[in-house]
Formats: C-alpha cells, structure tokens, sequence
C-alpha cells in the first residue's frame, strides 16, 4: 500500500479549501452553539447566502465581485434577524427547528426552477470569481507540487486568503470572547434568566451571537464559491451544517481554536480513510476488498461516526476541551 | 430612641419606628414606600394564582412575604420583577409604572432579585459571576468588545470590587474556583454578592434560607440585615419562621393569591387568619408544635 499517496492525501485535504470552509462555518458555529448555547442548525443557509451573493451580483447583475460580498454580508444579518426576532425570545430547541427549516427554504429555493434564470437551478452558477483572482499578486505561472497533488496560482491564492480569513477569525473570536461581552454571552448559556436578572439584554446578544456567527458562515460561502470558482446548491444541505457541529464537537466547542483543529482532524480523517479504503481494495485487503470503491465511500462516513461516538463516551468536552468545565454540568 | 447606643441597629429602630403608626390591615398604606402594587392578577388557565389589590412595601426596611405552599409568593415576585407577564395590574417602583417592563430594565432601575433556585452561573468562576453583575460596563457593548484598552481601566475597578464584596461575604479564598464547585449555601451567598455587584436600591430574595446549612444560615441573616443598614429595601419570601422573627421589620402574608394579613411579625403570627390560612380552620394542639412556630411559646 502507497503510504505516502495516502499521507499525502491527508495533508493536502487537511489544509484544503474545504477545510478552511468548514473551519470558518465552525468557528461561527462555536460563537453561536460553544459560547452562547444558540442551537443554530441552518448554517448551511448562511453559507448559501455568502456564496449565491458574490455567484449572482457577478453572473447575473453584472456587478463587481466585491459588491456581491457586500451584498452577502447584508443578506446575511437580514437572514439572521428574520430567524431571530421571532424565535429567541423562545427555548432554544424554537431557534434550532426554525433554522434547520429555513435553510431547507434556502436550498430548494436556489435549485428551484422557477428562480433559475437567477439562481442556476440545479447546476448552480459559475465563473464569477475573476474579480477576487485579479487581486492576487502571484505569479501566473506559479504551482506547487505536494506529493501526487498540484496546486495551480490560483488554488494557492485561495489557500493563502482562506487561511488568512481563519486566523483572523479566531483572533476576532479570541478578543471577543475574553471581553464582558463574552462574559455575558457565557452566562446566557448557562442561565440566561440569571443574566437577565443582573440588567442585561439577554435578547440583544442572542441576536448579536446569531448574526456574528452567521456572517462567518457567509464568509466561509465566499470561500467555497471562490475556491471552486462555482457554487451548487447541493452542497447547502443538513449534512453540511452537520459536519460543522461534527467539528466544533470534535476541536471542543467554546475553544478559540476548537473549530480549526477540528477541521483539520476531520477533513484529514474523511479523506484519509477514503483513499486507504480504496487502496486496500485495489491490492485485494482481505475483508476490506469485499467492498467496492462506492461503498468504501459510505464506509468512511461510518467511521467517522464511531470516532464521533468514541470521542464523545471518552473524551466528551472534545480535543481542546476542559474535563472540569463539562463535569460541573451534571450538578 | 433618636441617638441609638448600637450604630449597627440604627435603620432598623427607622424602620420599625417608621411602620409603628400603620394600620394592620391587608393593603396598609406606608409613610414611605418603595414600591406600591394596584390590583396585580396572574392566572394560570382556571387558577387564579395571584390576586393582589393593593399592597406598599416601606423604603429602607425588611419585609418579609409569606404564607404557605400556592400562595402565590413567587409567582408576586415574578411579576413585579418582569420575570412574568401579569394579566392586568400596575406597580409603582420609586414612583415609576413597571407595568410591561422587561426583567433586565427592571433590574437597571435598581430593584434586583434572587431565585429560589440558585442561579450561579456553574461554569464560570466566582470572580467571573460577580464581574457579570457590574452594570454600566463599556466592554459588554459589542464593538467595544474588542478592544480592551477602552474596558480595561473599568474591569480593574469592577474586579476590585467585587473583591472587596468576596471578602464580606467570605469567599475571597474561593475567587478562582468554578461556582460550580461550591455548596448550595455559598452558592446563595454567591448570588446575593453578585446582586449587590448591580447597586441596587431594592433586593427581592426568594427563599434565601433554603437549602443553607444552619452554620451558613447565621452569617447570610446578618449580610441580608447589613443590607438594610446600607439603605437598601430588602423584599424576602420564606417558610422559615424563625428568621422571618429575627430579621423583618414587617411581614406580609398571602394565601390563594391574596394578601391576607401585614404587621410586625410577632403581631401578624398571632393573627387569626394567618393561622387558618397555613394550619387551615380546625388544627388542633399537636399540629403546631410540629415544628411550624408561630407563638413565642412554640420556640421554647
């Protein structure tokens, strides 16, 4: 077996382009879920909106690039409050069914045929990142060579700008959570009436939490459009917004860089797993070999899964979690 | 007596002087209330839970507010601290309708409760439960957040106080802990010195005594009638007669949702009514020495 094909396969994937997607949306995820107990289960739709805004203003209104992230970004608080205001003056389990809900609505509404002269259908929309590409100072001709895998100038640039965005993001989180606006959003999520009751508007930083996170999950659709230099509307599903709580649970939720160590561990396993699977059936792996290729596929998310459950029976507060922290729960 | 020998006892020989005048009766008007409530009603469906025509509580003294299990103590409490939404019923705090204020507005215009379940925030550490408390703070406004040179001066001046707060209530030594780690008794003094953390004008304290060890009980008696001496209203319900006895300057007492009787407590524990109402009509002898004090007699 071609253990460095496979090592290989893992790095490239843990640093990746959807690693940084799914690093971003995490680390909105962990504002909103690890520091302030908001169960937002439609981050997929914020991450729609940030793709679909740069994807459209581009394609279809003829505007430059960086309009649509602005409009992106507008789109998005507009998003949040609309699913906010009615829903968190409520228990928490309101906000998680009203934003699972609507980011069902936001799927189906851009693969509607109906809207696809606007939106793409089903096929989505591409060819619109020229605006962002023409920013990067790199070299045409620049590539980089890891293992079987090469990078072009422009997946570099993505890279670059993408991690940049994610380091920025946990230091924006990090100056944030340290403050007494973090302090108040640790206490609404152990007890906001507690909150409430010392002169704060509980409401206020619900909201705040809510749109901050959700503008991260616009950030990491920029990422996705630009770095596929397309955006489809079958990557906004449930399962999307799944894996990013997958990996904020993993880092460890309320965790500076939960979400990033999380990301990188998770992408590095799913595909890790997918390229052994694959070559343990082409060299003829005993057992492993009964499969084939499409349901070694399947098979990866399965342990994915156990590890989950593993991670979670044995080390419940995630990797950079606090053991302390969690067991003061049970009182 | 105008020069009081005991500088410690001298708000309560205010109040108790203050109050001498008022009729007992349900609905008494105060020479100086605090807080005045009109006709409050809460109903749950069919239940009728509070039913409140007029009550004052008096500036700057302690009052107890009890009665038995139903009564509606804290469902009243709820109410007049926004926690609840009443069916109809105004309430005047310091002048001021509260009527369809919300809890955290009600909280910042200086009238600050506890729950009967003591809700110290379990994951965060002492010290970080009373910073929360600190009204006014520029680092809790969002943008602000991230830039500690703009809070960074106020946090000093909020951790030393609220410093100096542990060591009063002493629980400096535990500052670093988790408040999760702590017992239920300093859980409540917790509570209480963060409440303390807002300024506040009034404290409403539900059940404070309950669930405290006897040995906690003493100490959080004396920090509850220090509060009177620094010019707060306290407003407390309790089962425990004992502590009602020893620490209020004046009791109200409900049942069914209505006020029933008000007085000075040895007076209102004499009172009919007060007896029916937790005893019902037709106790005999031997349910109250069960351990429900209500006459000086029971106590020996």
């Amino acid at each position: 077996m071609d253990w460095g094909y496979i090592l290989s396969v893992m790095v490239t994937s843990a640093f990746g382009v959807e690693a940084i997607v799914f690093g971003l949306a995490a680390i909105g995820v962990n504002m909103q879920f690890g520091y302030t107990g908001l169960l937002n289960f439609g981050q997929s739709a914020f991450m729609a909106v940030g793709g679909y805004a740069v994807a459209v203003t581009v394609v279809e209104l003829g505007l430059n690039f960086w309009i649509g992230v602005v409009i992106g970004l507008v789109v998005t608080v507009l998003l949040a409050l609309l699913l906010g205001v009615p829903t968190l003056r409520l228990r928490a389990d309101y906000l998680a069914i009203v934003t699972i809900a609507a980011s069902e609505i936001v799927r189906l509404l851009v693969r509607s045929v109906t809207f696809k002269d606007f939106f793409g259908g089903s096929d989505g929309q591409q060819s619109f990142a020229g605006g962002f590409f023409a920013m990067s100072p790199l070299a045409q001709d620049l590539s980089l060579r890891i293992g079987p895998v090469v990078l072009n100038n422009r997946q570099i640039f993505v890279l670059i700008v993408g991690w940049g965005l994610v380091l920025l993001g946990c230091l924006v989180v990090w100056l944030m959570v340290r403050s007494p606006w973090g302090r108040v959003l640790k206490g609404i999520r152990e007890d906001e009436d507690a909150v409430r009751s010392l002169g704060k508007n509980v409401y206020l930083y619900k909201m705040q939490s809510l749109i901050i996170g959700g503008l991260f999950g616009a950030i990491a659709g920029y990422v996705y459009a630009v770095g596929n230099e397309a955006v489809s509307p079958d990557f906004f599903g449930t399962d999307t917004t799944f894996f990013v709580y997958a990996i904020v649970i993993l880092g460890g939720a309320a965790r500076v860089f939960g979400p990033v160590l999380g990301t990188v561990i998770f992408w590095a396993v799913i595909q890790g797993t997918d390229v052994f699977l694959r070559s343990a059936i082409d060299i003829g792996v005993p057992v492993i070999s009964l499969m084939n290729g499409t349901q070694a596929a399947v098979v990866r998310f399965m342990l994915v899964g156990l590890g989950i459950m593993l991670l979670m029976i044995f080390r419940p507060q995630g990797i950079l979690g606090d053991r302390k922290e969690l067991a003061l729960d049970a009182r | 007596m105008p020069d009081s020998p005991d500088p410690t006892g001298s708000r309560r020989d205010a109040a108790v002087r203050a109050l001498a005048d008022v009729p007992r009766t349900p609905g008494a008007p105060k020479p100086d209330p605090i807080l005045v409530a009109d006709s409050v009603t809460r109903r749950f469906g069919g239940l009728t839970a509070v039913d409140v025509e007029h009550v004052e509580i008096q500036r700057g003294a302690i009052t107890a507010l009890i009665g038995p299990n139903g009564a509606g103590k804290t469902t009243f409490f709820n109410l007049l601290t926004g926690f609840d939404i009443p069916d109809s019923g105004s309430w005047l705090f310091n002048g001021k309708d509260l009527a369809g204020i919300p809890a955290y507005k009600v909280a910042r215009l200086g009238m600050i409760r506890t729950f009967q379940l003591t809700k110290a925030l379990s994951k965060m550490t002492v010290l970080e439960n009373m910073r929360l408390g600190a009204t006014g703070q520029q680092g809790e406004r969002l943008l602000a957040s991230m830039f500690g040179f703009l809070w960074g001066a106020q946090e000093k001046g909020i951790t030393s106080k609220a410093d100096e707060l542990l060591k009063r209530f002493n629980m400096h030594g535990k500052r670093d802990d988790f408040a999760g780690e702590m017992s239920g008794g300093q859980r409540k003094l917790l509570e209480m010195a963060r409440a303390l953390m807002t300024d506040p004008e009034m404290v409403m304290l539900d059940e404070p005594m309950a669930g405290v060890n006897p040995a906690l009980t003493q100490s959080l008696l004396e920090h509850i009638k220090n509060l009177r001496e620094e010019g707060m209203t306290v407003l407390f319900v309790e089962h425990d007669m004992d502590m009602v006895r020893d620490i209020s300057d004046w009791v109200i007492v409900m049942a069914q949702g209505k006020v029933i009787a008000e007085g000075p407590p040895d007076e209102v524990m004499r009172d009919e009514a007060v007896i029916v109402a937790y005893l019902g009509g037709h106790h005999d002898k031997a349910l109250t020495s069960t351990g429900v004090s209500f006459t000086e007699e029971a106590d020996q």
